[in-house]
Parts: C-alpha cells; structure tokens; sequence
C-alpha cells in the first residue's frame, strides 16, 4: 500500500475506535445509571482507544519510513558482485542512484548492462517486501492497540487523565522543535564545516585574502586549485551592512521620535502601519528594485559627476537595504523610546527644557542602551539578507571598503556555490556551509547581545 | 535692575535659538518619516509602471490555409497523425504568402518570428478538435513573438539607427502593414495567469508558481500551526517556572527568530534532503523548511495571544471542576484564537515572500509544467520573480515586475485579512 492509502486507513481506523470506545464505556456503565459511575467523560475512553491505536503504529510507521530508503539501498549494494563491492563508496553511490532511476523508469528490461538490470529487479523486489511488510506492521500493531484498549476500558480507569497525560507530553515535543530545529542547523552546518576544513587549513580560510572557490575537475588542472580566504567576503558583507545601517538608523531613530514625540495620535495611527509596509514587501523585491532602478540610476549619477560607478555597486545593494531595515529600527526604537518612564519627561520639561533638549538630553540617554539593541538586530538582520545582495551585489570577491565598486558579500557567496551543479563532496560545495557557520555564529553573537542589552534596559525601568 | 535685565535678555536671545532649533529637530523628524514614504512610493510606482503593460499582450490574425497536402494528412486520418502533423509549415508557409518579399535565411526566421512558437500547437489543437477545417482557410489569432509584443507596447524607438534596435526595418514594415489591415491587437494576457513557466516570454505563465506556491504553503500551515500553537500553550500555561528546559526552549524560540533565512535553506539541504532522503524541488520540502522558518513567528504571536485572556476566565472553569487541559481546550485557546489567526496570517505572509531558503533546496530549477501536487517538482512565487529578472529577454522585465505585482496583491490581500480578523475579533477585557 502506498504512504498516502496506509494513512488514510489509518486515519478512519481512528475515527472508528474512538467511537468504539465511547460506545463500550457506555455499555460498561450500565444504561440505567448514565455515566455517574464512570470516572471521565465518555469521549476521554475513545480518545484513550484512539491514542492506543494511533501513537505506536504511526511511531513505527514514521521510523519506517525514514530508515526505509538506507536499508533498501544497502541491500541492494549488498547483493551486487563482490568485483562492484570493492569500489570506492563515491562510486558505489553512483551506482545506486543509476540502479534507482532505472527501477524508476520503468522499463528494466531496456537496460543493456546485465549487473545493473539484475540489480535493478533485486532493488525493487526490495521495495515491494519492504513496502508489504510495512503495510501489514502498521496495521497488525494498530489493531493490537485496539484490542488493548478495548480491555482497558473499566468504569475506574482514569481515562482523561491518561489523555491528558499524552497531550501535556505532545506540547513539551512541540515546544522543544524549537531547540531541535537550532540543534539541526548547529549539526549540518558544523559537520559539513569540519569536512571542509579537513580539506583547507582553518587559518586560511579565517585570514586570508584571496577567494576563488575552483576547484580541480582532473587531477592535471592548471589553475584548478582553489584559494578559500573568506575575508573579503566579510569586507563586503560588512560594507554593505554598514551602508545600510547609514541610511536606515538615522531615517529610521528620527522617525520613531516624530512618531512617538510630536506626532498626532491621526498621524501615528497612519503612518506607524505605512512604515511597517516596508518590512513586509519581499526582499526579492528589493532585490529587484536595486538591480533595475537604483544600480542604473546611481551609476548615471556617478556618470554625470565623472566618478565611476560599478552597475553592482555595493552602495545600490546598501541603499536598498537601508530602505528595507528603516522599520525594524524605527519600530524597536518607537518601544524603547515610549518605554522612558513619563516622570523623567515631565522634570525635563518642569526645568524649562523644550522637546527637542528633553529628547536629546534625557530621553535617548536613557534609551540608548535599547536603542543600541535594535540597532545590533537590525544589522544582524543585514547580515545575513541575502535577495537583495544576489540581485544587485558582485559575484568576484573584490577586497575594498570603496562603496562605488563591486564586492561580493557572504551570503551571495553560499547561494553561488550551492545552486550550481552539485556534488556534495567537493570543497566547493563544502565551502559554503563553512560560511554559513561563520554567518550564523556572528549573527547568533549579535542577536544574544541585542536581546541581552534590552532585557537588561527593560528591567532598569520597571 | 542691571543684573535681572542682563539674566532675561540672555534667556530671550538664547529662547529664539532654542525655538529655532526645536523647528528644525521637529522638521528633521517628519522629514525622515517623508523620506521613507517617498522610497515606499518611488518602489511600488516603478513596479506598477514596469508591471502594468505585461498584463496586455499583443495577437496577431492570420489568415491560415490549412493546406492538407503540406500537413500530409486528411481529414479521416487518425488522430495520431493529426496530432502530429508538421502545423510550423502552414504557418510559415502563410506568414510567406503575405509577405512575399522576405528573402535570405535570415529575413526568413525573422518573418517566422513574428508569431510565437505556440502558434503551431493552437493551430494544431484546432484541427484535431476539428478536422473538418482541414482544407479549410480559417482566421487565427496567434501570440506575437516578444520582440513585437515590446514594440507594439512602445518600448522600441523607430527613430534609433537599425543597428541600435532588436527591430530591424523589414520587421517594421511587416508590422506596419499588418497594423494597417487591423491584424495586431493588444489584449489582456490570460496566458500570465493560465500557463506555466516557459523559456519564451510571451509564453510564461505565473500558474506554475502560485500553484507551487499554494502547495508550499499548505504543508507550512499544515505543519507549522499545530505546533506553534501547542508549543505556545505549553509555554505560557504548562511550563514550569525557572526550568532549566523551558528558558532554553524559549532562548531557542527568540534566537531562531533572528536566524538568517538562507541557513534554513542549508539546514534543508543537510537534514531534509540528504538524511531523510526528502524529493528536492517539492512543495513538501519547501513547506518543510519554510514551517520551521514561520514557527517562531506563530509561536510568538500566540503566545501573546493566551498572555491576553484575562486569569479570571480561566480561573472560573478551575473552580467549576475544569482540569487544566480541559481550560485550555474549552476556554483560552478559543479566546485566543483570532489573535493566534492572526499571527500565523502574518508569519504566511512572511513564508509566502520568502526566496533564500528555497534556492538551496532546488526550487529554482525551470520547471515548464504546473505541479499536481506535493511531489512535484514546483517553484514558487517570489523565485519565479528571482528566475525572470536574471532572464536577459527585453520581455521577461516587464513580466518580472507584473509577478511581483501578483505576488504582492496575495500578500495585501493576506495582510488585509489579518487586519480584519483583529478589527472584527478583538476584545479588551
């Protein structure tokens, strides 16, 4: 039976039991009596079944069917001849996926090579034992936990606190997807990490200057060997995150304190939302923006003032960021700001201060750890955006802060070597996931720190 | 007397000078709020301005003679034969008969370009639903080929030497004449929104993309509101206070926020793809990776969600002998819920503009046919915007900026939504 018929059957199979247990906890406590002599509610007893029959067979099912390819495959290379067996693992790899695509054509018997048609059958056979054997599991461990919960029912059997039990224990694995989730990215990027630097040296890749991720196809390549310095990479990164903050902390602190200091409640109720537009149009379209309106324009500028500029500046791609990050900040900071206690306000204006003394004087030094949170966020957010940069950055790796030429930032880098062709082996390919870790670890470092400096800031004033 | 004088005038010279400066901190202000509005605006007016003509597309009308002897076929072939009949020849051999003078090879391609290549499939379509017009001569409106589509639409200038235009002069007295005769229409482009992604522009469809993108977002809601919402309630009702567990789950919560979109893409790649063995390129595996992306989201928002439903409600079901799961059920969830409906709206929005992750997990490939479902190869919205703007054809830019008008008409319309549901639903106890 296929994934999707195994489901459904065993989606009505719950639905069934779960009226059969309500039934049978009536029947149990006799008709005349109602349910007063049961401890829960009917529906908790079908519930109970339903748990019975659902949780071990859908455990089983899932394991299967995650393990379910491996085992096939090492069968598989298992029942090959030991002359194919001695090849190296890559090869052996390659093998398999061939034996796949030919079991998933079709037509096995259009293969001309003998080995691989066998093996082909063999692979198939595999799957119908494996798909057969997982049918019939599933199904016979669903039953099982019919029956048993069947023989549960007893009018004293502490049906909802067993449910209940179950559903408190589904929340805590709900809620710890959440570490799961961080512990995975941590995993990949860091094993994938490790192979890479097996390959090249930490301290080359930490410091130096020269990144042109080729790597040799044959052994006798000239030029093939390739040269992981990450450092202008983080330059560029660096140099358009930090255009972006220039445009976007002064546009974006100012706003906050019109909107929060001068503005009307009309005006703040219009224009806090149409800021919060910004952050919500996709950076793709951004990205679009900056390679179609602003790189040109900036560059006939630069044109007519006789300086020239790159059609990838990193000033386009900083620009257009700086737009895009204008709300984070103008938003954080409008909290922080509002947060300033009214009382500190009030003996400002009581000294005879006018608005703007009281906003620069004792509202934003008190504000200004907050502030510098939401500016470590945003610039963590800068960081790691990658749209706006692989539409309207470099590609070649250029080391200067000169925000006229082209650079190359980490994420362009990432998406560059991973959506080509992919052979998940090479340094190249690896490259990628070492930069990923360095991306995650800096704005991981940021974003500790932002949240760190605001709670604390939080906790001054409450 | 002196010194009483002395002390105000100095504060009155200095009072104009801080009033001064209090216009000026007050005008810098308003003009940085300005400032951001005229981005948003010089934005969304380059989109539209770019965007609006590709939802027209230019026709031609021939007048085709079905000829059977170059077909080869009659009208009692089968429908093999029909099917597979060499329908290029007749319109070739029509767009010739009009405009005799065309010579060379080059000229020659140039005429046959005038139509786009899905000519030959329309006509071919007609005959076998009809093979009664074989013999016949039929008018056909047919999709022009991009270039004259993006001249008809004014983006070619006559006045420019030849050798500066795509357009060269035989091609203009073509299209010259064929106005002259009414032969060339702009019409609305139905072909945007019914077919799928193609490698010629006037081709290319958006049905593709929303379609995949519908699918992604499906699994995402699917997998991510269950789990957003349960983790939610867990954390705000049913953890524990000062559990070394629960502050980790929640540091993870506020840092995986914060986490750059691209690594979700190589967490796919890593885990989902090579580990699990999950079918690159799907709308399963999008969803898969977009549903961790939008957790946190969904999460935080609901979380303020439950915070909002006033202690007395629940304390009320307690003491008439609700268990504590049976309150949450029966009372704060469905309390909370438009705020949590509105938080997960929010974070599909975000999902449904997101491009970073899924180019890590081969949801760039062209694919030309509209996915049937979820383990279909299938690319989504905003990457069908990232694939036509790094096409060089003149065409594809217009059409780029036309998808990213689509794409974000769903997400005013989401967004819209979630406003409603807050408006219509919200309470303040």
């Amino acid at each position: 039976m296929p994934l999707n018929t195994i489901l459904l059957t065993l989606f009505a199979l719950l639905i069934f039991s779960y009226f059969i247990g309500r039934k049978r906890s009536l029947t149990l406590s006799g008709t005349g009596k109602g349910t007063t002599n049961l401890h829960s509610l009917p529906s908790y007893y079908g519930y109970m079944v339903a748990i019975w029959v659902g949780v071990p067979a859908l455990i089983i099912l899932t394991l299967w069917s995650a393990f379910n390819g491996s085992v096939v495959s090492s069968l598989t290379i298992a029942g090959l001849p030991d002359s194919i067996q001695i090849q190296s693992q890559d090869a052996l790899s390659l093998m398999m996926n061939e034996i796949q695509n030919i079991a998933a054509s079709g037509n096995i018997d259009a293969e001309p090579n003998p080995v691989k048609r066998d093996a082909a059958r063999h692979y198939l056979q595999l799957q119908g034992i494996s798909t057969l054997a997982k049918t019939v599991i599933v199904f016979a461990i669903a039953l099982l936990g019919l029956a048993w919960g069947i023989r549960k029912i007893k009018p004293d059997v502490q049906a909802r606190n067993t449910v209940e039990r179950v559903i408190r224990f589904t929340m805590i694995l709900c809620a710890s997807i959440a570490v799961l989730t961080t512990a995975g990215i941590v995993m990949s990027v860091l094993f994938e990490s490790l192979r890479f630097f097996g390959d090249v040296p930490p301290s080359e890749f930490l410091f130096g200057t020269h990144w042109s991720p080729q790597t040799a196809i044959r052994e006798d390549q000239i030029g093939g060997s390739g040269s992981f310095g990450a450092i202008p990479l983080f330059v560029g990164t660096l140099l358009i995150s930090f255009l972006a903050l220039l445009i976007a902390v002064p546009l974006g602190l100012m706003s906050a304190i019109y909107l929060s200091e001068y503005a009307g409640s009309r005006f703040r109720a219009v224009a806090k939302p149409t800021l919060e537009i910004l952050a919500g149009i996709p950076t793709v379209v951004y990205g679009f923006f900056a390679a179609i309106t602003v790189a040109p324009f900036l560059r006939d500028l630069g044109e007519s003032f006789g300086l020239s500029v790159a059609s990838e500046s990193a000033l386009a791609a900083g620009l257009v960021m700086g737009i895009m990050i204008i709300p984070f900040i103008s938003s954080l900071s409008d909290d922080v700001l509002s947060a300033v206690p009214k009382a500190m306000r009030d003996a400002s204006f009581g000294m005879g201060a006018t608005r703007s003394e009281t906003i620069r004087q004792v509202i934003i030094p008190a504000a200004l750890p907050g502030i510098v949170g939401g500016i470590l966020l945003a610039a963590s957010r800068a960081i790691g955006e990658t749209m706006i940069v692989v539409m309207a950055a470099g590609l070649s790796a250029n080391l200067t802060i000169n925000p006229l030429e082209a650079v190359t930032t980490v994420t362009v880098q990432i998406v560059t070597l991973l959506t080509g062709d992919q052979e998940f082996d090479s340094p190249k390919t690896l490259a990628a996931f070492a930069l990923a870790l360095g991306l995650f670890v800096i704005t991981l470092l940021l974003n500790v720190v932002a949240l760190h400096i605001i709670r604390k800031y939080r906790e001054q004033y409450e | 007397m002196n010194s009483t004088i002395t002390s105000t005038q100095i504060i009155q010279a200095s009072l104009r000078k801080r009033y001064a400066k209090e216009r000026r901190f007050r005008f810098f202000g308003l003009l940085s709020i300005l400032i951001s509005f005229a981005f948003l605006i010089v934005l969304l007016f380059t989109i539209i301005s770019k965007g609006l003509p590709a939802f027209q597309q230019t026709y031609i009308k021939l007048d085709v003679t079905i000829d059977e002897t170059i077909l080869g076929v009659t009208k009692d072939s089968e429908h093999n034969a029909l099917y597979s009949a060499s329908y290029n020849k007749v319109i070739k051999q029509t767009l010739t008969t009009m405009f005799p003078d065309a010579s060379g090879r080059k000229q020659k391609r140039a005429l046959k370009n005038l139509v786009s290549s899905s000519a030959a499939y329309d006509l071919r379509d007609a005959v076998v639903a009809d093979p009664s017009l074989l013999g016949t001569t039929q008018s056909f409106w047919f999709l022009a080929k991009d270039d004259v589509d993006v001249f008809m639409k004014g983006k070619i200038d006559r006045s420019l030497p030849e050798t500066e235009r795509r357009i060269k002069d035989y091609q203009l007295s073509w299209i010259d004449a064929l106005l002259a005769e009414d032969r060339l229409e702009k019409r609305f482009n139905t072909v945007l929104f019914t077919a799928g992604d193609s490698r010629e522009p006037e081709q290319a469809g958006m049905k593709g993309a929303i379609m995949g993108s519908l699918y992604t977002m499906i699994i995402t809601l699917l997998i991510s509101f269950p789990i957003a919402v349960a983790s939610a309630a867990y954390l705000e009702e049913f953890a524990p206070q000062n559990n070394r567990w629960v502050d980790i789950i929640e540091i993870n919560i506020n840092n995986l926020a914060a986490v750059p979109s691209i690594v979700f893409g190589l967490l796919g790649l890593a885990v989902y793809i090579n580990f699990f063995g999950v079918p690159r390129s799907t709308p399963l595996l999008g969803g898969l990776v977009l549903a961790l992306m939008t957790l946190p989201t969904i999460i935080i928002a609901s979380r303020a969600a439950i915070k909002a439903v006033p202690p007395s409600i629940k304390e009320a079901a307690v003491g008439l002998g609700a268990s504590p799961v049976q309150t949450l059920f029966h009372h704060t969830l469905p309390l909370a819920m438009p705020g949590i409906l509105t938080g997960t709206i929010i974070g599909m929005a975000q999902a449904l503009g997101e491009t970073a992750p899924l180019l890590m997990i081969g949801m760039v490939a062209f694919v030309a046919e509209v996915p049937q479902g979820f383990l279909d190869p299938a690319t989504v919205m905003p990457v069908q915007v990232y694939l036509w703007s790094d096409s060089p054809e003149r065409a594809f830019t217009e059409r780029t900026s036309a998808a990213i008008m689509i794409l974000l008409a769903f997400l005013v319309v989401m967004n819209l939504l979630a406003i409603m549901l807050r408006k219509k639903f919200e309470r303040r106890w």
